[in-house]
């Protein structure tokens, strides 16, 4: 059997366990008031649920996902000697990574690009937190029931109008004969000489990252101040804390899951993101995702690109696992 | 009353950089979709002009582009709305155990890169519809596998928003119609539907905008063919012209009057059950007309 197709079998396994586990439970938590799924659904919608459902997890979720790991461990070969012979397991993808496979040198370029990519999002991360922070906790706490719902207004609109058409507007502005620069020789701060490249210096890109993910940091912070009780904040400030001392010890604390939730959808998303580093990064970036890109599209390596998004997306997850786990937060609070 | 002050002062100010910076960049684009410069700039302003208008309609690539985007929102939302309702109310009932496992399957397209996303539809597909030439030649296309890649993330987004609503529904009406006679598919067309209607439409309106404005998924998944937005970056990527601020305008405007519209529902459904539960507190006391 081909590896390709074991990769059919591994949900049909989960399936049984699922199986069992619902039967076991059924006999141990036995409630006669229960009524059984048929019971309640009827055997047409039933079924119909159970298809929908089956066919996203399996179809659109994790059989593509199995499928790409097990392509990435595979050779690229022309499409007729696939399944043939030279067709065979092989880690040389992910090889490829740490080591080049024609001189035996590091990788450099590519390695470059994976820490470069991850530092960039972490300092996103933190940059947004610092950013939203205020806002949130203003209102959550402190504005009236008028004025936030005014804010969140304003906080959505700019998110109708897509990614792309944002990073331009972030280029129009920072490009070297762009808002910012005929503003300052317009004052008189620069001389018509001294343009400032920011793209090229990639603080375009860092504002691209940063303005693309204001709102999913904002939410969830919103969400967890929101739900702290305002008495202890007066009870904090009766007894005379100051207000660092307020937002260390009482808020923070209690928002930790809300600050874990939008720490880990802004890294995630930043990591992956694609249209901000390639608009808005300078010429000499090579963000990773970027690096996947190219292998779809000049070099025609998909194998190799599979292992390349394979690397990233286990590496965001540690790194998120990892985060959660020294903040002592779950996994399960984190995705609410 | 001095601290106050200066708290006042400098909260002031940083809510003004900050709403500065959500919206500085789409007001100064939007000035450049009115400027004659063929460079898409603020200043100087060179003189006014709806030029850039007629070249957006008149830009073949991107309404081909408007086109499929719109197909594939469409097909998305045929395909995430259903699957959304049948995973919530799957969620709802399953055992305490199964449902950690089953809520990490149906968000982690949520928290997957959407370039994985893009890369994995694209790779699984190929090798499905390839098993005949038939099915390749029918379904191996871009905006069919942009409608799947898309669907697995937009279902999960159809799934939480549907699940919110849900959790509140009470089930001894479903109950009641049973017992009162009433078949399975009646209950669920006559009470669990109308019940969760609200939650149906802002799923396929969010699923709708969320597959519309993609990117790191379509481009991948999209193959030979083009949306709005892989027609949009590619413009973005070569150089600028000013046309591209005209479509911002435009997408900004529609996007004022949605959010205009959803808060006036949102205001008249509030005084709707408002009026709802004080004719509730007039009846107890015998008091409705």
């Amino acid at each position: 059997m081909s590896s390709r197709t074991l990769v059919f079998l591994i949900p049909l396994i989960v399936i049984i366990g699922f199986w069992l586990m619902a039967r076991y439970e059924s006999r141990v938590a036995h409630d006669p008031t229960h009524k059984s799924y048929w019971e309640r659904n009827g055997t047409v919608l039933g079924l119909t649920f159970i298809g929908l459902v089956a066919f996203w997890s399996l179809f659109l979720v994790t059989l593509p996902y199995l499928y790409m790991v097990v392509e990435s461990f595979h050779p690229k070969l022309p499409p007729a000697q696939r399944g043939g012979p030279n067709d065979f397991l092989t880690i040389a993808n992910y090889k490829s990574f740490f080591v080049n496979q024609t001189d035996g040198q590091f990788n450099d370029t590519h390695m470059y690009a994976f820490r470069y990519s991850i530092l960039v999002s972490a300092g996103i991360t933190i940059l947004n937190l610092c950013i939203c922070y205020p806002l949130a906790y203003y209102m959550a706490q402190s504005g009236t029931a008028q004025k936030v719902r005014l804010l969140l207004l304003g906080l959505i609109v700019p998110y109708w109008v897509n990614e792309i058409l944002r990073s331009f507007a972030v280029k129009l502005i920072l490009a070297s004969n762009g808002l910012l620069n005929s503003s300052l020789i317009k004052l008189g701060i620069i001389g018509p000489e001294g343009k400032i490249d920011f793209l090229l210096h990639n603080t375009g890109m860092w504002v691209g990252l940063s303005y693309a993910n204001l709102l999913i940091m904002i939410f969830p912070l919103y969400n967890a101040i929101e739900s702290l009780d305002k008495n202890q904040i007066e009870a904090a400030r009766d007894l005379g804390a100051p207000w660092w001392k307020i937002h260390r010890d009482v808020v923070i604390p209690h928002a930790k899951p809300g600050i874990a939730s939008g720490c880990t959808l802004v890294f995630m998303l930043a990591a992956g993101s694609l249209a901000a580093p390639l608009l808005l990064g300078g010429p000499r970036t090579l963000w990773f995702t970027q690096v996947v890109y190219d292998f779809f599209f000049q070099s025609f390596n998909w194998p190799r690109g599979s292992a390349y998004a394979f690397i990233l997306l286990a590496a965001c997850i540690a790194i998120v696992l990892g985060m959660l786990k020294a903040f002592n937060v779950k996994l399960g609070e984190a995705i609410k | 009353m001095t601290s106050k002050l200066v708290f006042n002062v400098t909260f002031g100010f940083y809510l003004l950089l900050f709403f500065g910076y959500l919206f500085g960049p789409l007001l100064a684009m939007s000035v450049t979709a009115f400027n004659t410069s063929n460079y898409p700039q603020v200043i100087p302003f060179e003189g006014f002009t709806l030029d850039w208008f007629v070249k957006l309609i008149n830009h073949q690539q991107m309404m081909e582009g408007l086109l499929n985007s719109i197909i594939i929102g469409i097909g998305v939302v045929c395909i995430s709305v259903p699957v959304g309702l049948a995973a919530a109310i799957i969620m709802n009932q399953i055992y305490h155990r199964a449902r950690s496992l089953f809520y990490l399957v149906t968000v982690s397209p949520l928290l997957t890169p959407g370039v994985i996303i893009g890369i994995s539809t694209v790779i699984f597909w190929k090798d499905m519809f390839g098993l005949t030439d038939f099915t390749k030649a029918v379904f191996y296309k871009g905006i069919i596998l942009s409608i799947l890649g898309q669907s697995s993330f937009v279902a999960a987004y159809c799934l939480l928003i549907i699940m919110a609503r849900l959790t509140r529904f009470d089930r001894a009406q479903e109950e009641a119609a049973l017992d009162l006679g009433a078949s399975y598919p009646q209950v669920f067309w006559h009470i669990l539907v109308p019940y969760l209607r609200p939650a149906l439409v802002s799923a396929g309106v969010l699923g709708f905008l969320s597959s519309f404005e993609n990117y790191n998924t379509t481009t991948f998944a999209i193959l030979a063919d083009k949306t709005l937005v892989t027609v949009l970056a590619g413009e973005t990527r070569q150089g600028t012209t000013p046309a591209l601020s005209a479509l911002a305008v435009i997408i900004i405007g529609l996007s004022l009057i949605g959010a205009v519209i959803y808060e006036y529902l949102k205001r008249r459904e509030e005084a709707a059950a408002l009026a709802i539960k004080e004719n509730a507190r007039l009846a107890e006391r015998g008091e409705a007309e």
